[in-house]
């Protein structure tokens, strides 16, 4: 080893607890970088690979009602490589463990053999066999919850009969890698299963021989989707056809890509705050090096060895720190990937959750992380470079203190010269001063980040679930039904309040942007859902146009006032333009209101409705469920209570997962902040703290004019950094959460409290390791040494 | 690389000026000196502090360069080489010992003396400097194992271990008790005589002067007086 490496190691052990904070805030960086970018890269090939080999459909589409040989008119269209009709139907389905009605998907394949689009993955049992009428295949994630597998069976309502039907196998299906229910944004893997049933058997039951509901196509390559939604929709429009759509906005696809997608914003933002922070450490320890390093520096020149090489020596004192970091990093990262993948195989249900780690993550891992601290480190080293050797072996001029501007505004109030040193030494570096206390902002700021999630989500709950849907169960029936059903509803037991409403799929379109939604006709003043704008009370419904949800009108880029064009993807497809009413103030969905006389009239239709909303007893919920489970008219029942559970079991758990990573990657920043500042501060105080210490000044007051200044950064940092967590916290809930959810923007007190607690709990640990050297300063070596 | 014969000059300097600044002072640190060095003479520079005495010794070595005036080294020119010229000058044909040893504390004795034989182009081992300084016993100790002789004589080492035309020393025994400078100063001249090295001593104290070939006298950033020394004396017949 050459004996500049020689010096480097031994450098290196002697710093070791600031090269080790240094490097934990790399590895912390990298450890997030790789665990997010592995973890997006697994998933993303896991579906790619799943929807290769289960023929994962393009277009999708669903209608009233269509004669078969209407399927070779759609193999006919430009584009078109295979045509699949099935029949697919949500009925009511009565589990043995739940009081109230689940929802079953009746999804129909061919007779003993596989579909040829959307192909299933049978993970136990078999299909069922042909002629078979009560055999069905569950999906995956309703079997495990409800513990059913081949051999068990469950009842369903099937066209008002109540049936027993034979499970025979469990499958996974590309189209239900997330079982969402119709009208849900979560999966609810207790309320909603995916039942496959041959089609002949299905047919029989829903009056469908030679006639299919449903039709998914796989397009040619090069083919034009939205060519072939167009002619698909032409097509199927006599039949009753709702809209056919793409893959994109399949639920299940759409779902797990929103999550791919904040996967890799989080791959992207966070890492490069991390290594901001890493490399503005580096630029502070390293300056401070080169600093004590001076003379060491100037004796090297003086023997000859070039400014290059020398500046290389402390290149390379940065290289090897930040290259240990990224590469613990990158182990830690693998291993966070691979829980973080396994935990996504709780709700993304393919046939494995293979972990892939492709190998430019950890290289651009190393590479960036290098490549920051390089900028951190290049001051300094510059510094060294032009550093003249007789210059350098002259101890640097003696900094020039002045009674401060600052101690000036405080004078009198500083009778201690304990507080009078740590102001003047403040006030002399205030651009070192304002960066350390900047680092520690950063700290704060990134643990808030984390922390503020579970207020946001918290406040979100409450609003969407007490204010805005103050029902307790929503039902849909499986056919629009006159406006009677209303008064049959209130008679159930236990319901103590109905509203009826209306729900039209339509297609919203202004200027070139467009959305699927379901439009949903209200009474003017619904107090089941109330519609709240900025006001103080809810808003009513006009007579004419429609209100939108502020997500929705975002999306859309259009205001109240403004006109948006609707068109209904139901019976005659009309189409008007209207006028946007109101933006509703809604953090849940994409959603459209209109009156539901209004909605009527646009239907052509008499008073109709096809959903209601209950409130409920809860003492005669039990018996309004046993009613439910047994009425014909209804085709799926959505509990308030049940959503709320999944919404917590879901998103509460990777919220958690998320901001317990967060805040333990901010406390190791802060840490690193605190303990770093610490130590350059000792070491430059050292002669001044030990002349204190033969001056006959105790440790406790030495300390105090160490901790003092160290304290003053922290004081000033967490406000700071609370500020700019605040702003980072919006910034994050523009670039991430689902398309469909609108996070607000609300820190309650208290965490502001706790995140700022954390901080200084953090620094607090530093300055006692620092006080632990203070304490054992050896005074006399101190004040012998040469400055 | 031809060594140049006793007696002859190998560095010339006219006129040379050094002037620094330091916030909104000036500070003449050499006004015009002319002085030569020749092959294998011993020369003690004798000045009080503030004299100017060490920025001439920097200027001589390559650690800094005039604001006016000539020096070359043999063919040479210090005054207007540039950083990269100067490092290959120091690395080539300068040796350095400073009053406060400047040795590396995270290496030992040897590996100090190994950070220049690594760079030098025909070193002795370290192991033979250290044996020469007398110091063949102690070299895997640590400086702040070592005392300020000791530390100082791993600087003289590690300064003559390249084989150096000129060695340089800045108050090498300033730091030093009585008997250990005296040691130092024997170790100076054993380089001296036993490699024949161009060697310059900078000191403040005058009794030094009696080992000298020849005694530069300086004051006030001026040469005022050099004088040679018939009657060379050895390091223990001096006293102060």
């Amino acid at each position: 080893m050459r004996m500049l490496e020689r010096k480097l190691v031994r450098d290196l052990a002697r710093m070791k607890g600031q090269a080790l904070s240094i490097g934990l805030v790399v590895a912390c960086g990298v450890a997030l970088f790789v665990a997010s970018l592995s973890t997006y890269g697994s998933l993303r090939e896991n579906r790619r690979a799943h929807d290769a080999r289960t023929r994962f459909a393009d277009v999708f589409a669903s209608l009233k009602r269509a004669p078969e040989p209407l399927a070779r008119r759609i193999a006919g269209l430009p584009g078109v490589a295979t045509v699949e009709t099935r029949i697919v139907q949500d009925v009511i389905l009565d589990m043995e463990e739940l009081p109230e009605p689940a929802v079953g998907r009746f999804v129909s394949i061919p007779a003993g053999r596989q579909p040829l689009l959307n192909r299933l993955h049978v993970r136990s049992g078999r299909l069922p066999e042909p002629g078979r009428s009560d055999e069905v295949l569950v999906n995956e994630s309703f079997a495990t919850w409800h513990g059913l597998g081949p051999g068990d069976s469950l009842v369903a309502l099937l066209n008002g009969r109540r049936q027993r039907l034979r499970v025979v196998g469990v499958a996974l299906s590309p189209e239900y890698i997330v079982a969402l229910r119709p009208g849900s944004f979560l999966p609810d893997d207790a309320h909603f299963g995916v039942m496959w049933m041959e089609r002949e058997a299905l047919a029989a039951v829903f009056d469908m021989k030679g006639s299919f509901n449903d039709v998914v196509l796989a397009l040619s390559s090069g083919a034009s989707e939205p060519e072939v939604l167009r002619r698909l929709d032409a097509l199927l429009a006599p039949y009753g056809g709702r809209g056919a759509y793409g893959r994109k906005e399949q639920p299940s696809y759409r779902y797990v890509e929103d999550e791919l997608e904040e996967l890799r914003v989080e791959a992207t933002v966070l890492p490069v705050i991390f290594l901001a922070v890493a490399a503005f450490l580096l630029h502070i320890v390293v300056g401070r090096l080169v600093h004590t390093e001076r003379t060491r520096i100037g004796t090297l020149k003086a023997l000859g060895y070039g400014s290059v090489r020398v500046g290389l020596h402390y290149l390379e004192w940065m290289g090897v720190i930040t290259l240990a970091g990224a590469l613990v990093g990158i182990a830690v990262g693998v291993v966070l990937g691979r829980a973080w993948a396994g935990m996504y195989s709780i709700f993304f249900h393919f046939p494995e959750t293979l972990y892939l780690l492709r190998p430019w993550i950890p290289l651009a891992a190393v590479g960036g992380s290098l490549l920051a601290s390089m900028l951190g480190t290049l001051g300094a080293v510059q510094r060294v470079v032009r550093l003249a050797a007789a210059e350098a072996m002259q101890p640097p001029a003696p900094p020039v203190f002045r009674p401060s501007a600052l101690e000036r505004l405080l004078v009198g109030r500083l009778s201690s010269p304990q507080a009078r040193m740590v102001v003047r030494s403040v006030a002399r570096r205030p651009l070192r001063s304002a960066l350390s206390a900047l680092g520690v902002a950063a700290a704060t700021a990134i643990i808030l980040v984390g922390a503020f999630w579970s207020d946001a989500i918290g406040y979100l709950l409450e609003v969407q679930f007490s204010q805005v849907q103050r029902e307790d169960v929503t039902v849909a029936f499986t056919e629009p039904v006159s406006e009677r059903a209303e008064r049959e509803l209130r008679h159930l037991p236990g319901v103590t309040a109905v509203e009826g409403l209306r729900a039209v799929p339509v297609l919203v379109r202004a200027g070139g942007r467009s959305r699927r939604v379901e439009l949903l006709g209200l009474p003017a003043r619904s107090r089941l859902h109330p519609l709240w704008g900025s006001g103080p009370r809810p808003m009513e419904l006009p007579p004419e146009g429609l209100m939108l949800s502020e997500r929705l009108a975002t999306l859309l880029g259009v205001r109240a006032g403004e006109r948006v064009r609707v068109q209904v993807l139901e019976g005659a497809w009309r189409e008007e333009s209207m006028e946007v009413a109101g933006v509703v103030d809604e953090y849940v969905g994409l959603s459209a209101y209109m009156e539901v006389g209004a909605l009527n009239r646009l239907m052509a239709e008499g008073p109709t409705l096809s959903a209601a909303l209950l409130k409920v007893d809860p003492r005669h919920e039990a018996e309004l469920y046993a009613r439910l489970k047994d009425t014909p008219a209804v085709g799926v029942v959505t509990l308030k209570h049940a959503m709320l559970r999944v919404f917590d079991e879901t998103f509460g758990q990777v919220l958690l997962v998320f901001s317990g990573l967060l805040t333990a990657f901010g406390a190791v920043i802060a840490f690193g902040v605190v303990y770093n500042g610490a130590r350059i501060l000792l070491a430059e105080k050292e002669r001044e703290l030990a002349s204190l210490r033969v001056l006959g000044f105790t440790r406790r007051e030495i300390s105090a004019r160490l901790l003092g200044e160290l304290g003053l950064q922290v004081a000033v940092g967490i406000p700071v950094g609370l500020v700019l967590g605040y702003g980072l916290a919006a910034f994050s809930i523009t670039v991430m959460g689902p398309e469909t959810l609108r996070i607000p923007l609300i820190i309650s007190p208290r965490t502001y409290a706790l995140v700022a607690g954390a901080v200084m709990v953090s620094g607090a640990l530093s300055a006692l390791l620092v006080r632990r050297r203070l304490d054992r300063l050896d005074l006399v070596a101190v004040l012998k040494m040469r400055e | 690389m031809t060594a140049p014969k006793p007696g002859q000059a190998v560095l010339v300097a006219r006129g040379l000026t050094k002037v620094y600044r330091t916030g909104e002072v000036e500070v003449h640190a050499l006004r015009s000196v002319d002085l030569d060095l020749y092959s294998g003479e011993f020369i003690v520079l004798l000045g009080p502090s503030g004299s100017g005495k060490s920025t001439l010794l920097n200027i001589l070595g390559g650690l800094d360069v005039p604001t006016r005036g000539d020096i070359t080294y043999r063919d040479h020119d210090l005054a207007r080489a540039d950083e990269r010229e100067l490092t290959r000058y120091r690395r080539e044909h300068v040796g350095f010992v400073f009053q406060f040893y400047n040795l590396i504390p995270s290496l030992t004795a040897r590996e100090n003396v190994a950070l220049v034989t690594e760079i030098a182009e025909q070193p002795m081992r370290p192991e033979e400097a250290l044996q020469l300084v007398g110091l063949g016993q102690r070299m895997e100790h640590f400086p702040s194992q070592l005392s300020g002789g000791e530390q100082q004589r791993v600087a003289i080492a590690r300064a003559v271990a390249k084989r150096p035309d000129l060695l340089l020393c800045d108050e090498p025994t300033g730091a030093l008790d009585y008997v250990t400078g005296k040691l130092v100063l024997d170790t100076l001249l054993r380089v001296n005589v036993e490699l024949g090295t161009t060697t310059v001593v900078i000191t403040h104290n005058a009794a030094i002067a009696g080992m000298a070939d020849r005694v530069i006298r300086i004051a006030d950033g001026r040469i005022v007086r050099i004088e040679s020394n018939p009657h060379k004396l050895k390091p223990e017949e001096l006293s102060w």
